[in-house]
This record gives structure tokens, sequence and C-alpha cells, in this order.
């Protein structure tokens, strides 16, 4: 039952998220809608006429085609480097939340100075060069991983500690490995924050933009947020394209975000409290 | 259950939590981040052209803190992270106390508020940066509407830092959100049910009940985004680049700017610098909220 | 027709048929990397000269790398030269933005090269490091100064000022007449540093010895009147309260069309802003003059100049006879040809054979004058001394603002060239 209190309370958040939240999306919108003049205006306007299709044709022809190369490098580097951060974090996470030996202080230790410590960049580009993975896909996933370990191993671990330990000596008993353990019945417990997981470290390493900037130079290696950068001064007269571009590079995290909506919202609020 | 199984059992079960499982990810961390890290430490004692570096002592950090524009970076990068952190924290839990209740039309409000964090911070940075000019910027035109002159929200020396750290909000909100959601929906209903008993209102629900036993997920809020916000560097580099002048300089984005000047040991240097700041302000912010997290 | 003609005729075209033949001979083959920045001009030429040059010789396959320009664009061309990982050719400044590149470790010399004899003496020394030349010119020489709205001049009725008072003058008399008197854009910090190195003729006017000074760390500009003076206009000109409202947030491209469509009065600019004036407001072209940055004394007028951007070949490149072809074609005749067209012409050639059309934008006319006899004009100091400060942009964006005065804006940018001057282990520092 609602009262008219919680009516009016949810009318306004909703208008007042809808100002705050959802018109600046509709701004990049009508922008990539509209034709050169229109959008100089850089106004909140119904675009005269359509032009989508010719501005979203001009901004992915632009530079030989690069969005397209961008979009299969930024993908390849996404799934590849989620996928071993989900093993290795839900790895690390498992034993680090089960197991207390003196290590776990310094493991702790390693990673809160993982989320605090800023990268080196310069000795890192020293270090890849030696190791020949400079200006590779390689190279980058593995810096995406490393980078991005901690907050994973944080995640998994305080989800780890609330899994009562009987479920994985209840396996232990049916004489499971670990191994076997670990990929029959703990991943699959981990799935509301390995959701968590996936969402939010594929959209931060699709999204990132200063890594690959120093890690992967050179244009077969170009990813979506570096080529938005370089479109930038390009498009610098035409707000139109630049709009298109933006809007272009935000419906992959908008599909990723549709597709996994439901398990968020179930990994997230299960049993909600309802009334 | 046999004797001879006993030992057995305990076998498996020490093995049950293998310390090899660190392995693949320790190669990873160690090589990638660990072994730079250390480098810098030496790195940042040279005059280094990635070709040769001569070593010169602590010049470096002499030179950093000659730098009349890093107090000013200090000082931007602690305020914009307490600013940053702090609206996190109080309009996430507001949000997620908001989407926790019965309230109506839930779905739509909790993907609004969520879906800019999976937006890039580039293009959300360039959409502000249009929105925000003074002149022809949607804010300042829809703040025309009701007469009020809008100000000039990236231009203002004053200002600009703050606008920032807005935009910066918005995009991250969502996040801090979901964690109090997370938070609130693992409060057991007996408490709320032992509340309601005692006659609590909905004030004292919240103050007795929610803001206590949220304690974890504020935890963490506060330290992902305190160390987000220390860090900052891209939406900064995409809205203002530091300026107008310095006046919304970090000490990250003044690291970058020794880097891209070729100054590659000074910035080395600075990355040391931000690593001091952030381990001064952090390691005892952790340790504090970790204690208090165990008198619960 | 005679015969002898007829003669004639045939042996000129056997000696084209030959030509032709040897051009065949010549023609390249191979794969080549070509980096560039993302300004439009520079895509626009660079696109015109792969698609000639591959024209002319199939074989070839040119890819075109963009780069961002300005300080990110110097870090991700020395990040590249130094791990190896530079395409083929590049563009880069020249002046002391190359010098920091450790040329003879990170660059093919191009010093014997054919092309080389037609290239003025003055570019060649601001692509030299330790006797050899590394690069060709591939843009015209430019001035820095003001380009002024026609239009607006002639309904005021003003003079070209020849001083700096007589600029304010002018300056005043627009903002009486409700106009945009100075055009600045912020949006683009580089934007900024305009009225300070194009002032550089005036410092060097009344301090000849100021550059090798400044290099030597013996002069400063905070102790030194002439050079102080250049950020004390910058002062000026925003305590006048002169400028457009917007200029905190307006960019490069929105400063260009206000002083075509004569929604400002004075834009301070490099002339390379002409090319982008005729792509982007092509019916306001004609509306734009130049002059230079006015000193205090009208006998003492003269325009500072700036040397074009190169052509480089890095020292790593597989293929350095294909790279040093290519870069003998964009600093040909035919390459300057291809580049009028491709993006209009800007300024004079720094390559003997190279003619601008005949009709030049006002703006490219009003420079020319500065360049020939009896015109007066000098290097920016960029090209007479390696000591150039990374902040200087940022420094000069709070000066213009008035959130910082000039003379500690001075004060403040030599101890910023302090670090470069180190950096690059001068003597004296």
């Amino acid at each position: 039952m609602r009262s008219r209190g919680s009516i009016i309370g949810g009318v306004a958040a909703i208008a007042a998220t809808f100002v705050v939240f959802v018109i600046p999306f509709l701004f990049i919108i009508l922008m990539a809608f509209k034709d050169k003049q229109q959008s100089a205006l850089r106004d909140f306007s119904w675009p005269n006429g359509f032009h989508l299709w010719d501005n979203l044709y001009e901004v992915v022809k632009t530079r030989n085609w690069m969005m397209i190369t961008a979009f299969i490098n930024s993908s390849l580097i996404t799934v590849v480097s989620v996928t071993l951060l989900i093993v290795l974090a839900a790895m690390v996470g498992f034993v680090l939340a089960r197991r207390k030996t003196r290590w776990n202080g310094l493991i702790e230790f390693l990673i809160l100075a993982g989320l605090m410590i800023p990268p080196a960049v310069v000795p890192t580009i020293w270090l890849l060069q030696g190791l020949k993975l400079f200006g590779t896909l390689h190279g980058m996933i593995l810096i995406q991983v490393a980078y991005n370990l901690p907050f994973s191993i944080i995640l998994y671990r305080a989800f780890i500690a609330t899994i009562p330990r009987e479920l994985d000596e209840a396996a232990v008993i049916d004489g499971a490995r670990p191994l076997d353990v670990f990929f029959r019945i703990i991943l699959p417990l981990l799935w509301p924050v390995t959701v968590t997981n996936i969402v939010v470290q594929s959209v931060g390493i699709f999204n990132d933009f200063t890594n690959p900037l120093y890690y992967l130079p050179g244009n077969q290696n170009a990813t979506v947020q570096l080529t938005l950068y370089n479109f930038q001064s390009q498009f610098s007269t035409a707000y139109n394209l630049l709009f298109t571009n933006i809007m272009l590079i935000t419906i992959p995290p908008l599909i990723v975000f549709m597709f996994f909506n439901r398990q968020i919202v179930a990994g997230m609020t299960a049993g909600a409290v309802k009334g | 259950m046999t004797a001879a199984a006993a030992p057995a059992l305990k076998m498996q079960r020490r093995s049950l939590y293998p310390g090899w499982f660190y392995l693949p990810a320790a190669v990873v961390y160690s090589v990638l981040f660990l072994a730079p890290t250390f480098a810098s430490l030496y790195f940042s004692l040279t005059r280094w052209t990635l070709f040769d570096a001569t070593f010169i002592g602590f010049d470096n950090f002499a030179q950093f803190f000659r730098e009349p524009f890093l107090i000013q970076g200090l000082v931007n990068t602690v305020i914009y992270a307490v600013v940053t952190s702090g609206l996190k924290v109080v309009i996430g839990m507001a949000l997620a106390v908001m989407l926790t209740s019965q309230i109506m039309a839930r779905g739509y409000l909790r993907s609004v508020i969520f879906f800019p964090v999976l937006v890039s911070t580039i293009g959300v940075g360039m959409t502000f940066t249009v929105l925000m000019h003074p002149t022809q910027g949607m804010i300042n035109q829809a703040l025309a509407l009701f007469g009020i002159a809008g100000p000039g929200w990236l231009v203002d020396p004053k200002l600009a830092l703050f606008s920032v750290a807005l935009v910066d909000v918005w995009k991250g909100v969502g996040l801090a959100t979901v964690i109090y959601i997370a938070g609130l929906v693992a409060i057991p209903k007996d408490y709320y049910e032992a509340a309601r008993i005692d006659g609590a209102t909905r004030l004292q629900n919240f103050i007795y009940v929610t803001l206590p036993l949220s304690r974890p997920a504020t935890a963490t809020v506060i330290t992902l985004s305190f160390i987000g916000g220390l860090r900052t560097f891209d939406l900064i580099w995409a809205m203002t680049k530091g300026g107008p002048g310095f006046a919304s300089d970090t000490v990250a984005s003044v690291i970058y700017k020794q880097y891209q000047a070729g100054f590659y040991g000074l910035s080395t240097a600075g990355n040391v610098v931000l690593f001091i700041l952030i381990a001064v302000l952090v390691v005892p912010l952790t340790m504090f909220l970790n204690r208090k997290q165990g008198h619960e | 027709m005679t015969k002898t003609k007829l003669f004639a005729l045939m042996g000129a075209s056997t000696l084209g048929l030959m030509m032709t033949a040897n051009a065949v001979y010549a023609q390249q083959s191979g794969y080549l990397s070509f980096l560039i920045d993302n300004g439009p001009q520079s895509v626009a030429v660079a696109e015109a000269w792969v698609a000639a040059y591959t024209e002319k010789n199939p074989d070839v396959t040119i890819d075109i790398e963009v780069r961002p320009g300005g300080g990110e664009g110097d870090n991700i061309v020395k990040t590249r030269l130094a791990t190896g990982a530079m395409a083929d050719v590049f563009f880069y400044n020249s002046g002391s933005l190359f010098q920091a590149l450790n040329p003879a470790q990170n660059l093919l010399p191009l010093t014997g090269e054919a092309f080389q004899a037609n290239v003025q003496d003055s570019f060649k020394s601001v692509v030299s490091a330790g006797g050899e030349v590394y690069g060709a010119p591939f843009a015209p020489a430019m001035g820095g100064g003001i380009f002024y709205n026609k239009p607006i001049y002639e309904e005021l009725g003003l003079e070209i000022p020849k001083t700096w008072d007589e600029f304010m003058a002018n300056n005043e008399k627009i903002k009486a007449a409700g106009k945009t008197a100075v055009i600045q854009t912020y949006g683009e910090t580089w934007t900024s540093q305009v009225i300070v190195l194009a002032d550089f003729f005036n410092v060097l006017a009344e301090d000849p010895q100021f550059a090798e000074q400044f290099t030597a760390n013996e002069a400063k500009f905070a102790t030194t009147p002439a050079a102080l003076r250049s950020f004390e206009k910058l002062q000026e000109v925003h305590d006048a309260d002169l400028f457009n409202a917007d200029f905190g947030a307006a960019t490069y491209p929105d400063g260009l069309r206000m002083v075509a469509m004569g929604e400002g009065a004075h834009y301070p600019m490099l002339t390379f802003g002409i090319g982008a004036i005729a792509e982007t407001v092509p019916d306001h072209i004609q509306d734009v003059g130049f002059f230079a940055l006015p000193g205090d004394s009208a006998d003492k007028n003269g325009l500072t100049t700036w040397m074009p951007d190169s052509i480089y070949v890095a020292k790593t490149t597989a293929s350095p006879d294909l790279a040093k072809d290519f870069v003998s074609f964009v600093a040909s005749p035919e390459g300057c040809d291809i580049r009028n067209e491709a993006v209009g012409a800007t300024g004079p050639y720094m390559i003997a054979g190279c003619e601008l059309p005949a009709d030049v934008p006002p703006a490219v006319s009003d420079m020319l004058p500065y360049f020939q006899e009896g015109g007066q004009n000098a290097p920016a100091l960029e090209f007479l001394s390696p000591v150039k400060g990374p902040a200087l942009e940022q420094i000069t964006v709070e000066v213009g603002s008035g959130i910082r005065p000039a003379a500690e804006g001075a004060a403040l940018y030599d101890e910023d060239v302090r670090k470069q001057a180190q950096q690059l282990g001068l003597a004296g520092w």
C-alpha cells in the first residue's frame, strides 16, 4: 500500500533523477542526430532532420575505419583480461579468506598497496620493453590484470567470508580435490560477486584511457577511448560528430548493463527488505 | 569413519586451500606492478632520459617541492578526495535507503543512477565540458531561463576543481549506492522488526539500525572513493587539464605534466610523493574504519 | 611546323620518355608508417601527399597514424623514439623541441640528400644537431602576430598599429563601439602563449643578446625589462577588459571563427591559422588581415617568425631509402603544390622552387613584406635557444586571466625553464 506522501516522493525522485542523470544522455543522443550547423549551438533542441546515419558513417570511416579496429582491440583486451582477473582474483580471495597464515598480513598489505600506489608509468614502459611486451595486446592485457587484481580480490574475499565454511568442508568429505572444489562449488557460489566484478572491471578496462595511451602506441593497436581522444581535435568544430562518437562508445557498456542488469540487481539486493 | 581415514581427512583439509592458488596472481602482480614500483624508487633519484639515468640524489624531490604549484596541487588533491568521497557517502546512502524502500519505479531509478558508472570517463568529461561552457553551455542557458547568471564552472579558478568533483560524484555515486544497497540488504530484518515493536520512528530506525549496521559498506565506499579521489586524473585531464592556470591541478596531473615534458626522473619522484601522501592519509583512515568495524 | 622544331619536339618527347622510363626504374616499393599530429591541416596535407605518392608508386603502402598535439603529442613522440617503436616517418616541431628528441641517437641524418640543396639554410639550422641535418620543412614559414578583422577596421576607421600604444588605443575604440577588441581562447591553453612568444622580435630589438644570455642562465624574463614587457602586455590587455566573455572556455577554432566573422577585432595567433580559416569559414577569409605584435617604438616594427615543422625519419626504420624518397617528395616543389592544393597557402616556403599561388589570402600577403627586402623579422626564442619551459601555457593563462600578475608569472616561468635546462644538461644551470 502506498501513501500519498510516498507517491509524491516517488514522482519527485523520478523527476530529479531525470534532470540530473537522464538529460545529459538525451543531450548526447540529440547532438548525434543533428547536422554540423545545428550542433554548433550546443543547445537542448530537437534535431532539424535526421543526420544520425551520416554522422555515424562519418565517424566510423574517419582515419581509415580506425573505429572498427579500435572496437575489436578494446573488446579483445576487455574479454581476456576480465576472464583472467575473475579466475586469479577468486582463487586468491578464496584462500585468503579461508586460510589464516602469517603470510596473510603481507598479502593484505600488498593488496592495499595495489589499490593505493599509482603505477610507475615510466619504469613500467622500460620493463615492458625488456619483456618484449611493449605495444602489444598481450602486454596491455597483463597490465590490466596486474592493476585491477587488488580490487577484484577485495570484492571476492569479502563475499567468500559470507559463505559458510561447512560448504567447502562438505565437499572435502566427498573426496574432491581443491581445484574441483574451487571450480565446481566455490566459483558458482560466487556468481553474484562475479557479476559485479565482470561489470565493474570490464567497464573500467573498456573505458581505460591512460594505460593504452602509454603502453599501446600505434594505429593497429588503437582502443576506443584513444580513438575518441584522438578525434577530439579533429571534431572540434563538429560537435555532431564528437557526440556521435561519445554515443558510439557508450553503447557497449549499455549492452553489458542491459544484459547483466537483472544479475546486478539480484546479486546486490538479494532478499531486499520489502515494505 | 575408520581410524585410518582421519589423518587422510586432515591432510585433505589442509590442502583444500593450497598456497599455490596465490601463484598466478602473484607472478603477474609482482612483475608488472611491484617491480616497476621498486624501480621507481631508484629512478626517482635520477635525471632520466629513458636512454640513461644520472644519479642526482634527492634533487628531484627538492625540485618538486620548489614547484610553486605543487603545494596547491597537494591541497587540491586532498580537497578533491574529501569532497568526492564525502558526497558519495552521503548521497549514496540516501539513494540506497530510497531504493530499498517501497518507492515507485525502483528499477528505473536504480538503472539511471547506476548507469553513469559504466560510461567512459573521457566521454563524460567531454560532455560536461560542453554542458558547463560559460556562455554556450546548456547548464548556464537553463539557469538563464530562471534569470540566474550561471558561474564559469570550469573557467573560474575558484570553482573549477569543485565542478570537476561534482561531475566525479555524478559519475561515481551509482557505485556507492550499489555498495550501500548490498550493505542495507544484509541487515537482518529482525532488527527493524524489534525497532518497530519498540515503536521507533523512521528516523530512529535509520540512526539506530541502518547507520551502525551499514558501517562496513561505509568503510568500503570511503576507502574506495577516497583513494580514487587522491589518484584522480582522467576526469580532470578531460575537463580542465589542471586549469585555468594551475587552479585544478592535483598531484597526479602535476606528475603527468612533468612526464609529458620528458622529465622522467622528476615525474617518477612525483609518483613517490603521491604514494607517500596516500599512505599518510589512507593508512590511518583504514585503520580507523576497521577498528570501528571490529567493535561491532 | 618546321623540321627543326619537329625534331626538337621529338627530342623532348624522347627525353620525356626516357625520364618516364627512368621514373619507372626508380619506382619505389615497400611499406611506411607515417606519424602525424591530429590537426585537421596536418591530416589533410598528409593524406594528400600519401595519395599522390602512392599513385606514382603503386607498390608503396603508407599508413598514416595520428597522435594528439601539444604536450601529449610531445610525450608520445619521445616515448616511441626512446622505445624503438617510432613510425618510419613523422612530423614534429623544429627548434628546441627537436633538440629534445636526442636526434643523433634517434633520427636518420638527411644531410647528404639531394633535396637539401633547395632548403634554406635558416631552416637547416633549426633541424641540425652535431653537424648533421635531420629534417625537411613540410610547411611554409609562419609569423606570430595579430589577426584582425578588416571590416571592423574599416567601419571604425582604424589604422594598422605600429606601436603598442596605438594598438591599445585601437582596442579602446573598438570596445567603445561595443565590440570585442581582443579574442582569447584559453579552452586550448597553448593559444594563451602567443602574445608573449610573438613579442620576441621586440625583446631582441631592445636587447639583442637576450637569447644567448638566456640559454647561458645569465638573463631572466623577470629581470630583463624588455622580456618582462612581453608578460606585461598580456596583463595589460586583460586589465583593460577587452576579451570575449567566454575567453576561458573558447577554443582555437572559436577564435578563428570570431575574428573572421567579426565577432571580435583582434586574435593574437600564428599564421598557420590562415589555413584553418580557409577551411572552416572560407567566405570570410578575405576579411582577415594580419600585423606583427607591435613594440614600443614605430621604428622597430617587425615580425617574430616561426620556422615550419619538419618531417623526420626514425633511425629504426626498416626501409630508409623509401623513407628518404618520400621525404624528398614532400620537400619538392611538387610537394608544395600538393600542399597549396590541399590546405591553401599560408606563408612563404623554405624550399627554393616552391611558389605561392597568385591569389593568396590577405593575411598571407600582409605577412610577406616582413620577409622581403626592407622588412624586419626575427626568429622566435625557441629557434635561438633550446630552453623552453613546459608550463608557459599555464602561466600565460594565469596572467591573461588576472590570476597572477605579470612579474610573478615571469618569475615563475624562469623557475620552470630551469628544469628543462637541467634535463638537457646545459652548462651554467
